[in-house]
């Protein structure tokens, strides 16, 4: 083999193992890390997992939201007016949450069927919803009133 | 009046646009002198339009002009002056004017910094600049044109997103843009080279400069989104794998390939193919960035769009570049001179590890970014990817990266030697392990294997870096002396990685050592934690121009129970759109942090408070700051001026070229 054959073949070798390398490592991190989308019918239906990390989205139902007296923990329902999970959340809230909102969270599933949240999400605009969360609605029959949606 | 003038002026500019794109890169092809001489003049015209153009808007904005639409949707009188002209930018419209307008300012550039040039060749670059302004032109007027009038006129504006009421958005999405749409001369010159069928020493050459400028401004650009969203989001995060991020981030990393392999293709005439591949990589990229962004696919605060019309015209409008320039590179470039040869131990080897890796990095996020976007498209599963997967990939990616960095600025161009090598750094390497082993130690804490790892590899290119640095300083006189006799392209290298190096020991500490507490607290209440009490002091009510809100006045008391700061922290109100924003209350230190953001009421007169303690949290920000001054410093370089002798002997061989048929 003459030395530029050579080069050329160390060369294809190196990239051949970084890339099935980094390959590899992104396929395992990628398949532990894919978070999947459930809507609150969905999860009534028994389609989403207990105990494994997923996201739900819906609206925050009116005069749902609780606060604990002492401390962070707050409850509250969301909904896709077909069907109601819900959510417990020990943290703070974020500044475009408020009842009637579409909102994600980001959590696991209780046996009791309560979802408990290690995140929750609202979107920054305060006339924007969740594409997720429009799209559960539409599922569940919902015409929900856009009317300022396409704000700009 | 002025805003028809404006729009007039844009309709004008599309018009040279089509001139620019056909006349020069015809006349080129038939080595017609008359035609290719149209390109300049084409270049200021387009400039002068678009600015015209870009200052009938801002006029608009400034006179509370509510007779257009985008200024009534995005504007408000109550706003005050500096911001109804950032507002400009501050949705899709006015955001693709501002592309287009620092597009042509890199066009007016390249007219100007090209006198060296080649004719035929400074009319291709032109005529694909003319290419793309005539794309984005017609996507402004056809699909997002900020001059459409409506009647009847509203007395008032919606009012600009108040979380855009922000210095940092004055100056954040110009100089991205600047980034992004620099890598359209890269790519210009490449395209360029490719239609002449000469890539060569003189091209990279040529590239380089244009090439280190825009990689300088994307930097800082990115550098000052992510600053923007650690205090004015109010999660003290300076980085959240967000696919808008990404879409920022991608461009970099291939252009962070591209400007070394550059240096290697001037250099040494190697990887010519590959750098070719690269700039049309780092220009597609950025326009994919424009695409994710704009189209309203990814939902974020900067996804204006909801009009499927955009999407659609961007996805063409990519397909055609992206697949237009790469046929003609299939069609090119296997015809291009032969490589040089380098040995194993080489420079060139480093620098081609390092560029594939980054490479490489960039896939696995496009891949993270991207699949959701496919999936959802193909009507699968609804999913998303979370950070754990980019910091999983992407760090292991970067440990090889930097390890290549301490050693590729001494390693020797062509061939050298692992022995001369070993002598060299062996101080260095193990220096590096043990200073940073036991600077950790010093700090016990759990993730120790990690934090020592990323300190030892700064520690690691810093000191590689200085011995690099002496090495060239060995036969130079005194320091300061040699220092300034060395080429700016060297010192502005050493100081991008020294850079590299702070934001490493940045990322690293502030992602290990971080405290945080979500408190629930009220007026009198305290906590202590990482030997800071943080003393709730009072709340009151406060009003702005355009909101009202709530201020917490937190005194922070180190151990001793001397004062260190009172931080302030709001939640406002705004009132026009009924939107809630935080302001957090920071003060900053060269080593922490301490950052308290306000949450939301919680009855008898409690709130909800973030406290947060960041050690090194500013070392990232610095260290992508010396980046940025470094590749000034390296665009700067002298030798990047082209000598008259070679420009000569260039535009023999292109013309002789363009007049075969």
């Amino acid at each position: 083999m003459n030395p530029k054959r050579k080069k050329l073949l160390l060369i294809v070798v190196f990239i051949v193992v970084g890339m099935g390398t980094a390959t590899g490592l992104a396929l395992k991190a990628f398949k532990e890390n894919l978070l999947y989308f459930f809507s609150p019918t969905q999860v009534a239906n028994g389609e989403a997992p207990v105990g494994t990390q997923f996201r739900i989205g819906g609206l925050v139902k009116k005069g749902s939201v609780k606060h604990d007296p002492n401390s962070l923990r707050v409850s509250f329902v969301l909904t896709d007016t077909a069907h109601d999970v819900k959510v417990n959340y020990n943290g703070i809230l974020p500044d475009l949450f408020r009842e009637g909102q579409g909102i994600v969270a980001n959590g696991r599933l209780g046996r009791n069927g309560q979802f408990v949240a290690s995140e929750v999400l609202a979107k920054h605009d305060a006339n924007y919803m969740p594409p997720e969360v429009a799209d559960a609605l539409k599922k569940a029959g919902v015409k929900h009133d856009y009317g300022r949606y396409r704000m700009k | 009046m002025f805003v028809e003038l404006g729009h007039f002026a844009l309709i004008l500019a599309l018009f040279v646009a089509i001139v620019m794109a056909v006349l020069p890169t015809v006349g080129a092809a038939r080595g017609n002198l008359r035609w290719m001489a149209v390109a300049r003049p084409a270049g200021r015209m387009l400039f002068a339009l678009v600015a015209l153009s870009f200052a009938a808007l801002t006029w608009a904005f400034a006179t509370n002009d509510f007779s257009l639409v985008y200024v009534a949707n995005n504007s408000n009188s109550d706003l005050p002056l500096q911001y109804r002209i950032t507002a400009v930018w501050g949705a899709h419209e006015g955001s693709m004017l501002l592309w287009m307008m620092v597009f042509s300012a890199w066009t007016l550039a390249v007219t100007i910094f090209s006198k060296q040039l080649p004719e035929a060749f400074v009319a291709r670059v032109l005529g694909v600049m003319g290419m793309i302004s005539t794309g984005f032109l017609l996507f402004i007027l056809l699909t997002s044109n900020p001059f459409i009038r409506q009647f009847p006129v509203p007395a008032n504006g919606a009012d600009l997103n108040p979380l855009l009421q922000d210095p940092g958005m004055i100056s954040h999405p110009p100089m991205l843009y600047m980034g992004y749409v620099g890598f359209s001369v890269a790519f210009g010159f490449a395209i360029a080279a490719l239609l002449g069928g000469r890539l060569d020493v003189v091209w990279a050459r040529w590239s380089r400069p244009w090439t280190i400028a825009a990689w300088s401004f994307l930097t800082i650009g990115i550098t000052l989104g992510s600053y923007w969203s650690y205090y004015e989001l109010g999660w003290g995060g300076w980085w959240f794998w967000d696919p808008v991020e990404n879409a920022s981030f991608m461009p970099w990393l291939v252009g962070t390939a591209l400007i070394h392999s550059l240096s290697a293709t001037e250099k040494r005439g190697v990887f010519k193919n590959w750098t070719v591949l690269l700039s049309i990589c780092a220009f597609a990229l950025s326009l994919l960035g424009t695409f994710l962004v704009r189209s309203g696919v990814l939902t974020s605060v900067h996804a204006f769009a909801n009009d499927p019309a955009r999407g659609v015209f961007i996805l063409i409008f990519l397909g055609v570049v992206i697949g237009g320039s790469l046929m003609l590179y299939a069609w090119r470039a296997p015809g291009l001179a032969p490589s040089n040869r380098y040995d194993l131990v080489s420079r060139e080897t480093f620098l081609l590890i390092n560029s594939v890796l980054l490479t490489v990095a960039m896939t696995a996020v496009l891949l993270g970014t991207v699949y959701p976007l496919v999936v959802e498209a193909l009507g699968m599963d609804k999913l998303s990817v979370g950070p754990p997967y980019f910091n999983a990939v992407f760090i292991p990616l970067m440990v090889p990266v930097a390890l290549a960095v301490g050693i590729g600025a001494l390693c020797r161009w062509r061939s050298d030697d692992w022995r001369r090598l070993w002598r060299q750094l062996r101080f260095a390497f193990i220096g590096s392990i043990v200073l940073g082993v036991a600077l950790v130690a010093m700090l016990a804490h759990s993730d120790y294997f990690m934090t020592a790892l990323g300190v030892s590899l700064a520690i690691w290119i810093v000191s590689g870096t200085v011995v690099a640095v002496r090495e060239r300083l060995r036969h130079r006189g005194g320091l300061w002396r040699g220092l300034k006799s060395l080429p700016s392209g060297f010192l502005g290298m050493s100081l991008a990685h020294i850079g590299f190096a702070v934001t490493i020991v940045g990322v690293t500490i502030t992602s290990q050592f971080s405290v945080e507490q979500h408190k629930r607290m009220g007026p009198g209440e305290s906590t202590t934690f990482a030997g800071y009490t943080f003393h709730m002091d009072r709340l009151h009510d406060i009003t702005g121009p355009n909101y009202t809100g709530t201020e917490a006045v937190v005194s922070v008391t180190d151990k001793d129970g001397d004062a260190v700061t009172t931080l302030r922290t709001q939640k406002r109100k705004y009132n026009v759109r009924d939107t809630t924003t935080t302001e957090a209350g920071i003060h900053a230190g060269v080593f922490r942090d301490l950052y308290a953001s306000l949450g939301a009421p919680l009855g008898n007169g409690d709130w909800s408070i973030r406290l947060y303690y960041r050690p090194f949290v500013r070392w990232i920000w610095f260290g992508a700051l010396f980046m940025m001054l470094g590749g000034i410093m390296a665009a700067r370089d002298k030798r990047y001026r082209v000598r008259a002798r070679e420009t000569a002997a260039m535009e023999e061989g292109q013309t002789g070229q363009a007049a075969r048929p």
